[in-house]
């Protein structure tokens, strides 16, 4: 102290200090703002939802009605909508992402790795409006003319591929919403893939296992609670997703159980065609309750995920 | 010899040549469903590029919409251009501050238990549906004060600042530790290291981050058809004021039954589309050449 000149030293460290403070409190006034939007992002959809759910309680999700002149509304047939369409691109999705994964992981030949990921990630870039058009345009009518006949023909015995052809209903949206999930959980499960450990796959290898035995007894089960959490991944975007489904579904109150080739609805694209024309207060808070649930779901199902992941990360770090 | 040699996987024999049949054909399907995601790009990207080239002329971009004698639709979609890059613009002014300085907390001040819970709390924030954050933002800025270009954009935000976040704190971790230590050694203080040596040498990833922040926000619809979907038909600057956007011009223009409203949505659709996908392929090949840089210098 002594033997530094003080007028240079203590404007210094209070300058230094107060820069530390500075920036630090400027990060964390920034996390704090983040917290806030999130909670007044629950209490604003909640608060819009109370005129419903104070009206119809939780018969809400029961009652099928969707009626301006009576006042009725529920949300039934746009909770069929949205768990049978995302449940059926799950079905296609989930097997053919896991096989691009693989593919890029462990099959594709290195210089073709990026080129062809880069391309998979694009089809998530696209933005969904598009492919509604495209949905409305090019994938309606053909699956009205080439698809629906077809099944109709060969799966006609079962109510849901029944019925007669049309452009707009719950078919496009299920193909809209598999091409939506495929590159989400393709890339995650191409992340997950490499990040098994080379001496498990060689080992095996080196016993004699062909490279399909490989991915499947070593590559999938190392990696299978990371599997399921970009599945789960795939379905919150897949039940979020409100647009496309709007632009090719049809736009209709109706169950998606009775056949899949007419028009209904989901609880997503159910607010974004109804939103702007809302009649009521009593219609317009139930749409905020709508827009609730979905909130629930995919809050929960995110959550969910992220704790898999969690875990799954611990165990590999652990193992490594 | 075949007696011999005792494979865990079954005798060499009809069992091996199934065995390596079976690998093959999935080996095969796999390559089918990455061919099959290809297809479905180019389907799309050739569709529009097709519809779109032969609807979009000079006026197109030129013009601002209009109505006919008939009641047609006739014009261009300029307000629309304009409209997405003020929106998106605002937008991105809003996002790039909040998702860089939440990553600089995660990264640098946070403890590891506080930096977990941050980032589940901005993975949530992604994972919160689109449509689910324009009701949001209908709630909080568009009731009482109408439509407007800036609760189209805090919207957008709220999207972007995730994807921001989240790339960039991957980033800040990427930078090497022996940077940090030399600015700390040479008797700086924290905030001047992230300041003076962190942040540079992290920039490049932080700009690739922003590229596809923008790359989503530009295409997204449904917190725009909660927040700015009734607007005038000329260019407006003013962010009070609601303006169109090329996103919900194609919504709009989708369900009209005029063919040239459906060519106004092609041409749209195109002129979106090249930008998005640009945008998407220039920020992933800018992340991997700035990784692969900052492992350099390691």
């Amino acid at each position: 102290m002594s033997v530094q000149p003080a007028t240079s030293s203590l404007p210094l460290t209070r300058r230094t200090r107060f820069g530390e403070i500075g920036l630090r409190g400027i990060c964390g006034a920034a996390v704090v703002i983040l917290v806030v939007v999130i909670a007044m992002l629950i209490w604003e959809v909640a608060h819009g939802a109370w005129l419903s759910f104070s009206t119809f309680g939780l018969g809400f999700i029961t009652s099928t009605d969707w009626n301006v002149v009576t006042n009725q509304f529920g949300a039934l047939y746009l909770l069929e909508g949205t768990l049978l369409t995302s449940v059926f691109a799950l079905i296609i999705a989930v097997p053919t992402a896991i096989a691009i994964g693989l593919f890029l992981s462990e099959l594709a030949p290195r210089v073709l790795r990026t080129p062809v990921g880069l391309m998979v990630e694009l089809l998530a870039a696209i933005p969904s409006v598009i492919l509604g058009l495209w949905g409305i345009v090019v994938l309606g009518p053909f699956v009205a003319t080439e698809v629906e006949p077809w099944l109709n023909q060969h799966l006609g015995f079962i109510p849901l591929f029944s019925g007669y052809p049309s452009n707009a209903g719950v078919l496009p949206a299920c193909l809209i919403l598999t091409i939506m999930m495929i590159p989400i959980i393709a890339s995650i499960s191409r992340e997950l893939f490499n990040s098994v450990p080379s001496e498990l796959k060689q080992g095996a290898l080196a016993l004699g296992a062909t490279r399909w035995e490989v991915m499947r007894q070593i590559a999938i089960p190392q990696v299978s609670g990371g599997l399921i959490a970009a599945v789960m991944l795939g379905f919150a975007r897949a039940i979020g997703e409100a647009i496309a489904v709007a632009q090719v579904i049809g736009s209709h109150n109706a169950s998606p159980f009775g056949s899949i080739f007419k028009p209904a609805a989901t609880m997503a694209s159910w607010i974004a065609t109804q939103f702007n024309g809302t009649a009521t207060d009593l219609q317009r808070s139930s749409l905020y309750y709508l827009a609730v649930i979905l909130l629930v779901i995919s809050l929960v199902t995110n959550i969910a995920a992220q704790l898999i992941v969690n875990r799954f990360r611990k165990r590999i770090g652990g193992r490594a | 010899m075949s007696s011999v040699v005792t494979s865990p996987f079954g005798s060499p024999s009809r069992r091996s040549r199934r065995r390596k049949m079976v690998g093959r054909m999935m080996e095969a399907l796999c390559t089918l469903a990455a061919l099959a995601a290809m297809a479905v790009l180019i389907l799309v990207v050739y569709a529009v590029f097709r519809r779109g080239a032969s609807a979009l002329n000079l006026n197109l971009v030129t013009e601002v919409p209009s109505t006919d004698a008939y009641g047609n639709t006739t014009g261009g979609i300029k307000n629309s251009i304009i409209g997405t890059v003020i929106i998106t613009g605002i937008a991105t002014l809003i996002a790039v501050p909040f998702g860089i300085l939440i990553a600089i907390f995660n990264a640098e001040f946070a403890s590891r238990r506080t930096a977990d819970a941050i980032r589940l709390v901005l993975n949530l924030l992604a994972g919160v549906p689109t449509i689910v954050v324009g009701v949001f933002i209908f709630g909080l800025l568009v009731v009482g004060h109408g439509y407007s270009a800036y609760a189209a954009a805090v919207a957008l935000s709220i999207v972007m600042v995730p994807i921001i976040a989240r790339s960039t704190e991957e980033v800040l971790a990427l930078v090497p530790a022996q940077l940090r230590e030399g600015g700390m050694a040479l008797g700086a203080t924290r905030a001047r290291t992230v300041v003076t040596i962190i942040l540079p040498t992290a920039v490049g990833g932080m700009v690739t981050a922003t590229i596809l922040a923008i790359a989503r926000a530009a295409g997204e619809t449904a917190p725009i058809l909660l927040t700015c979907s009734i607007f005038a038909n000329q260019v407006t600057l003013d962010p009070r004021q609601a303006m169109g956007s090329l996103p919900m011009t194609i919504y709009l223009d989708a369900e009209q039954p005029s063919q040239y409203a459906q060519h106004q949505a092609w041409a749209a659709a195109l002129i979106l589309m090249a930008f998005v996908l640009v945008a998407a392929i220039a920020g992933r090949l800018l992340s991997l050449r700035s990784r692969r840089r900052i492992e350099q210098t390691r």
